[in-house]
């Protein structure tokens, strides 16, 4: 018995995976009809007993969001699926939207028929044509085939189903952001409350999900709500997708039950880079404070790698060996959230803007060990002071390489400079490595 | 939440705030209950006029809610109080107090230390709580942002970006308060900046209230930049005299001199704001042009400057036992319009005395006779309407505080706005108004609704008729909103020629005994007076022999006016030299705004009293110099002083007898030329108080002809062309505007640049001939 | 010069697609960006007026996001992953390299107006790192060497068809028209997922998971 259990992913080795065609020869829209025939509150019922957690990041629990949409309210009320996937390293929503494209659009009508919304959107983030291609074609063909539109499978449940281009703002992600950014606006967090659920898109109750919880959806419906408990863990059910990324010998892409571990994980990768060994690793993308060798047995699941000082956040596995930098590796991350911070609030905006340089004087060997301090406090006043979850985003990477990497940071300082050879740390570098 | 709301609210909630109790209506904000214990938590994004941003962060607290403590600290701009709330701020948390240090010191990381040279220095927000919230010293040591300084946002408006500290105040305020988005946020993150559009200033009429609220010196208006400093100033109180809004201002002034003027708070008028015109046009007081001494038209036929007691003779010679007739104008205070309406009556012996200065009608004089002194809606019944119809008028561009009062409903709560006008504004749009050819067909009101009259009713026959036909059967609330600050005033005084002061009819014999009791004299004329107009005729064909005019241009009544005074004795009581000097017979200076005490009344009816600002003005108010005039005539008025004048009003009091009748005045069929003329005047124009005010005329509305497409198509011209709009007596030319307006009709600006209606063309509304140029 | 009056019907059609206009603004810019090449003044008077808001509020969303460009991009606009992963495995050195070889640096564009060059954050293709995107198509597990004969391949006419995309590479102007909403029919083109995707699933088969 494998340690991995693909679903979503079980037959992206086919050609025409992403086709209509090819995605119905696996029983694709089966779920939608069987969901149909069930009454939206039973749909909601049967996510909510799965214990199905939002795979974006936060992990809350699917069902218990949809249940939080007000009925017989006489509003509109929409499903958003956030397919913003920009959290750096992050990279499981693409290729899924890339080869099975079917499985996230029968999710969003099952969902869109359980919390009553009879428009539903996709927020693509922009940078992706292809993606953008192959979603569109199946919405397209789901349209011509009957399952979007009016009265989906006699069922007299209408619903259409619009694909929105994001164009460059990881903030995006943030579901609040990404509503303002949908309707038109620049993508900054709204105060909450009010929640989504009651005033989200259009100030209508909204429901925004990641892409791979709603395509997680058929599957429950289609093999039961016992199948989906059967894997994971206590609090933590079900089958996720796993990025590995960096320096291992075979990144890629692992559908297992929640829970398993970076060891397994990495066996089956065949391990770090040869040569070379693990040195730190994000469980869940830059967001997510960081791990070392030490962490390899967490369990990945939303508990276990909450107990052990992290996030589980989008399960992107980020492995970097010993010829990696971290104060490197933790300034670039500080950049990218300087960029992408949005501006709204000080904390963040301000914050991340002095960040960026102390951590540049400190990779440039210029720093003292009074500014280590100093960083930290300014961590402390920026973690929980700002608007949104961003800035906390942004020092988790330095407040956790501080925790296990101390003596680098000051090693950069006795050194007059970075004392590693980036070269080393490149795939196509033999000679250094 | 805004006093107006803590009033609706009935339920209430209680929460400790630093170990204090506080009860306030549910809904309030934590830093607003903490203020109501005198905690001031820091803040910059905070403004109880604008919805919550909770952008800034530097007003964070510790809160728990029944025992359970938010893991963080969070923002008092945001959060409501709630019933077993325990708030902790700054000064009893060392956390809230560290969290705000903290914000504090990013705020401070990216400003530059400009303070010495920034026009905020010594008021300024961020100054000050950065003493109070901040730490000693910056732990920065590294490269601020730095931006081009300053921007040229638009004529009036700069902003110095690199001050700026982000909170959204201006561009919120644009958006929610004043429905312009001129000005945004533009970029991201640490390079987000306010800004425009690069082809679109910033030209809202209401742009200046965005440099009062930055709380920093990031906005400056042009005027002002360098010119003082805020401990230089003695700020005094003052109404506006722009217009009939009714605005509290804040007069701020340096050795008698305005260097700057500021919304004043009155939460029942003008909230906190007012109108670039009211903030900004005020440079006519040190003009040049301004009349310092009295003259007298000497054999020669020259003014020469002249001791007061010389040229109070020369008036009164030229006055005394003569047929005289008085142009009050519309800019008085009510003291002063009191004394011309005494001095008519009592040292002239006359009724002929008329305030409007501008087109007007006999069915206007007895609409205001017998109606407008008893309407009583005020701006709260505004905030409650059901629908609001406008009729005869634009108020953004004729009343703006109006306007914000208006939109503030429609953007809150969709509440409909009807216009008879007949092409679709820019504040129409705002409004979203649905426009309706005429009052009878305005609908479904009631007596919630209000119905808002314009000056510019007394230009179209019957329609004021048509309007209180629909007040009477609907019970919706009336009022009637001149443009300009002193007609409201004017008629309380009774400065017109059916009505002696407090809404005396001049034909009710015992209202004028009433009067003459109060006012000590034998007998009053009973005859009703002359309309401006008619004096204006009898003054060219001899039926009266001379005029007292105060504060009138004559182009803003008729072309032939300045005609018509031309070979009749004039006495001229103005602040500055124009078109009635320099035809006068006797120029009599008088104060302006600071260098007089007074009161406007607004639209409303209601005072607002000012101070004098300039202590030793050598300028009197007019009424104390037709006070001195009336003496030198033998015939006393008694109004020594503008507070005697304000007494003599108080006790006099209202009539509480019959008022004057109306009769109702049919609507005139349409006329059928090939096109009519409309207009009304822009709010910025040439209007003779905004003299000398380059940078606020910089961003008036640019004149255009708007014209229908179909009659676009007929002339063969577009936007790229310029028309030729001509009468009998002559034209002006304008580039073409395409609009919505009927094909019929073409809307020109009454009184702009290229635009002066009134002596180019001789009428306001009218048959014009139109070609392409 | 105003948009033509198919290009004004295409942007009636895109607002037509929401409840709301003013959701259409993001698409609209991606649709005056495959018309001029980047965000025009035309481009922002236009959708304001469609969308009857100020022209200062179309600026406020077109600035915020970094795809939407104030000035002309190469119509091949390479951006470079220089996110942490990326950068680490290489995404550095390409750089570097590539500037050496176009002589222009980030947000530059080469004086043909051929190619322009951005330093992109994370585009969620770490699997396949280091990893370069030309107008928005996947090229992936990139070396410098690789890259240069990608730029020479532009340069000549003939770039390589993207990894995971469509057989032959797009302009700017014709992807960000996809971008827009409008089909370009080469949804079926490419692979259906590359080799990393497969990684797990092709494991799993061989140890005999169900």
């Amino acid at each position: 018995m494998s340690l991995l259990n693909p679903v979503l992913s079980a037959h992206w080795d086919e050609a025409d995976s992403f086709t209509i065609a090819g995605y119905q020869r696996h029983d694709g829209y089966k779920a939608l009809a069987k969901a149909l025939k069930a009454t939206p509150d039973e749909v909601i019922a049967q996510i909510k007993e799965s214990g199905l957690r939002g795979r974006g990041g936060a992990g809350f629990p699917t069902g218990n969001k949809w249940s939080f949409i007000p009925q017989g309210d006489n509003k509109a009320h929409y499903l958003v699926v956030n397919a913003d996937e920009s959290e750096p390293g992050t990279c499981k929503d693409m290729p899924l939207l890339m080869a099975n494209p079917h499985s996230l659009i029968e999710g969003i009508i099952i969902g869109s028929y359980a919390i009553r919304a009879n428009h539903s959107f996709i927020y693509l983030r922009g940078e992706v044509v292809h993606v953008f291609r192959r979603v569109q074609k199946a919405i397209d063909d789901a349209y011509a085939a009957g399952f979007l539109g009016k009265n989906i499978l006699g069922s007299g449940f209408d619903l259409e189903l619009t694909l929105h281009a994001g164009a460059g703002a990881y903030i995006c992600g943030e579901e609040t952001a990404l509503l303002d950014s949908l309707e038109g606006f620049r993508g900054q967090p709204r105060l909450r409350p009010p929640f989504p659920a009651i005033a989200g898109l259009y100030a209508m109750p909204t429901v925004v999900n990641n892409v791979e919880s709603i395509a997680s959806v058929p599957s429950i419906i289609q093999n039961g709500v016992e199948w989906f408990q059967a894997m994971g863990t206590e609090k933590s059910k079900g089958y996720t997708l796993y990025s590995l990324s960096g320096h291992v010998t075979n990144p890629g892409q692992f559908e297992a039950p929640l829970g398993i571990t970076l060891r397994q994980i990495l066996e089956l990768a065949g391990g770090v880079r040869a040569g070379h060994e693990l040195k730190f690793w994000t469980p869940g993308g830059s967001s997510t404070p960081m791990f070392t060798a030490d962490h390899l047995d967490v369990p990945l699941d939303y508990e276990g790698v909450s107990s052990a000082g992290s996030m589980l956040g989008t399960k992107a596995l980020q492995i970097f060996d010993e010829t990696t930098c971290v104060v490197r590796a933790v300034l670039r991350w500080v950049e990218f959230y300087k960029h992408e911070s949005c501006g709204k609030c000080t904390p963040c905006r301000e914050g991340t803007w002095w960040l960026v340089q102390i951590m540049k004087d400190l990779e440039a060997g210029k720093g003292s060990e009074a500014d280590l301090e100093k960083l930290l406090d300014l961590c402390d006043n920026i973690a929980g002071r700002s608007f949104c979850a961003l800035a906390d985003g942004a020092v988790a990477p330095i407040i956790s390489s501080l925790k296990y990497f101390r003596a680098e940071y000051i090693l950069h300082q006795t050194n007059g400079g970075c004392p590693f050879d980036p070269v080393a740390s490149t795939l196509f570098e033999t000679a250094g490595a | 939440m805004t006093p107006e709301q803590a009033v609706a609210a009935v339920d209430t909630v209680s929460a400790i705030i630093d170990g204090v109790e506080v009860t306030v209506p549910k809904g309030t904000l934590i830093i607003r209950a903490a203020e109501q214990l005198g905690i001031a938590i820091p803040r910059f994004c905070d403004h109880p006029l604008l919805a919550p941003a909770g952008a800034c962060r530097q007003c964070l607290v510790d809160v728990e809610i029944n025992g359970r403590a938010f893991p963080k600290p969070q923002a008092s701009c945001t959060m409501p109080v709630e019933n077993g709330m325990i708030v902790k701020t700054q000064l009893t948390s060392p956390v809230a107090a560290k969290a705000q240090e903290g914000i504090m010191e990013f705020l401070l990381i990216n400003h530059p230390l400009d303070c010495p040279v920034c026009d905020k220095g010594g008021e300024c927000p961020l100054q000050n709580q950065a003493m109070s919230a901040g730490r000693s010293e910056s732990r920065f040591e590294g490269e601020k942002r730095t931006y081009e300084k300053p921007i040229n946002i638009s004529s009036q408006v700069l902003l110095d970006r690199e001050r700026c500290v982000l909170c959204a105040r201006c561009t919120r305020f644009s958006e929610e308060i004043a429905g312009d988005p001129f000005i945004t946020l533009n970029e991201r993150g640490a390079l987000q900046q306010v800004g425009i559009y690069e082809n679109k200033p910033f030209e809202s009429y209401y742009s200046g209230n965005t440099v009062q609220i930055c709380p920093v010196g990031a906005l400056t208006g042009a005027s002002y930049r360098f010119r003082s400093r805020p401990f230089d100033l003695v700020s005094i109180n003052s109404a506006c005299e722009h217009c009939a809004s009714g605005c509290d201002l804040r007069t701020d002034m340096r050795r008698d001199k305005t260097l700057r003027r500021l919304g004043g708070d009155d939460s029942a008028v003008n909230q906190e704001w007012n109108c670039d015109k009211g903030r900004w046009a005020f440079k006519y007081i040190t003009s040049r042009e301004r009349v310092k001494s009295p003259m007298v038209r000497g054999a020669d036929g020259e003014l020469h400057e002249a001791s007061w007691p010389e040229a109070i003779a020369a008036a009164a010679a030229g006055l005394k036992g003569k047929r005289v007739g008085v142009l009050a104008g519309g800019r008085l205070t009510h003291e002063d319009a009191y004394g011309y309406s005494k001095f008519a009556r009592v040292a002239l012996g006359t009724n002929d005395i008329d305030f409007r200065s501008r087109p007007h009608s006999d069915e206007e004089r007895d609409f205001l006779a017998a109606v407008v002194g008893d309407l009583t809606t005020t701006y709260a019944d505004i905030d409650k309407a059901d629908q609001v119809v406008l009729l005869s008028f634009e108020p953004e561009e004729e009343s703006p505080i109006v306007f914000l009062r208006i939109y503030r409903q429609v953007r809150k709560r969709a509440m409909p706005v009807v216009s008879d006008a007949p092409i679709a504004s820019r504040g129409s749009h705002k409004l979203n108004a649905k426009l309706v050819a005429s009052a009878a067909q305005a609908t479904g009101l009631t007596a919630q609704s209000v119905i808002l009259v314009g000056e510019r009713a007394a230009e179209v026959e019957g329609a004021l008729s048509a309007a209180l036909e629909l007040a009477k059967s609907s019970g919706a609330k009336l009022a009637w909103i001149p443009r300009r600050a002193g007609e409201r005033g004017a008629l309380a005084a009774g400065a017109l020629g059916n009505l002696l002061p407090g809404n005396r009819p001049v034909v009710d014999s015992a209202a004028r005994v009433d009067l003459q009791s109060a006012w000590g004299v034998p007998s009053l004329p009973t005859t009703p007076g002359r309309s401006t107009s008619e004096i204006l005729t009898a003054l060219s064909d001899g039926s009266l022999d001379a005029v007292l005019v105060g504060g009138v241009d004559p182009m803003d009544i008729s072309a032939q006016a300045l005609e018509q005074l031309l070979n009749t004795f004039v006495v001229s009581l103005e602040i500055s030299h124009s078109s009635i000097t320099a035809i006068a017979d006797v120029v009599l200076p008088v104060a302006a705004v600071v260098e007089k005490s007074g009161s406007y009344l607004d639209w409303r009816g209601t005072a607002r009293r000012f101070d004098k600002g300039v202590e030793d003005a050598d300028l009197r108010s007019d009424v104390r110099i037709l006070s001195i005039l009336a003496d030198e005539l033998g015939a006393p008025i008694n109004l020594p002083t503008v507070s005697a004048t304000a007494r003599e009003i108080e006790s006099l009091g209202a009539w509480d007898g019959a008022r004057a009748s109306f009769t109702k005045r049919e609507a005139k069929a349409a006329k059928s030329d090939e096109f009519t003329l409309v207009s009304w005047r822009f709010l910025l124009d040439l209007g003779s108080l905004q003299q000398g005010e380059a940078n606020l005329a910089g961003t008036a509305k640019q004149a255009r002809a708007h014209i229908s497409a179909a009659a676009a198509a007929k002339l063969g011209v577009s936007e790229e062309d310029h028309l030729i709009i001509s009468s009998e007596r002559g034209s002006i030319e304008l580039p073409v505007s395409i609009r919505e307006i009927a094909d019929d009709l073409i809307w020109v600006p009454r009184n702009s640049p290229g635009s002066q209606v009134i002596p180019s063309l001789g009428f306001t509304s009218g048959a014009v001939k139109v070609a392409k140029r | 010069m105003s948009f033509t009056t198919e290009e004004l019907a295409v942007m009636d059609s895109i607002i037509a697609r929401y409840p709301k206009s003013r959701s259409a603004i993001m698409p609209l810019l991606h649709y005056v960006q495959s018309i001029d090449g980047y965000v025009t003044p035309r481009g922002i008077e236009t959708i304001a007026e469609k969308l009857n808001l100020a022209t200062a509020e179309v600026t406020a969303v077109s600035t915020f996001y970094t795809q939407y460009k104030s000035e002309p991009v190469g119509e091949y606009h390479v951006g470079i992953c220089t996110n942490t992963l990326c950068a680490v495995m290489g995404g550095d050195a390409i750089y570097e390299s590539v500037c050496d070889r176009l002589g222009i640096k980030k947000d530059q564009t080469t004086p043909d107006g051929k190619i322009s060059l951005e330093r992109i954050e994370c585009n969620a293709a770490c699997d396949y790192a280091p990893v370069v995107m030309v107008n928005w198509e996947f090229y992936d597990n990139q070396t410098p060497a690789s890259v240069n004969e990608l730029i020479d391949g532009v340069r000549a006419g003939n770039p390589p068809a993207p990894t995971r995309g469509p057989k032959e590479l797009r302009t700017w102007k014709q992807n960000s028209a996809v971008l827009a909403g409008l089909s370009d029919g080469l949804a079926e083109e490419g692979v259906q997922a590359g080799a990393a995707s497969l990684l797990g699933l092709n494991i799993a088969k061989a140890q005999g998971s169900k």
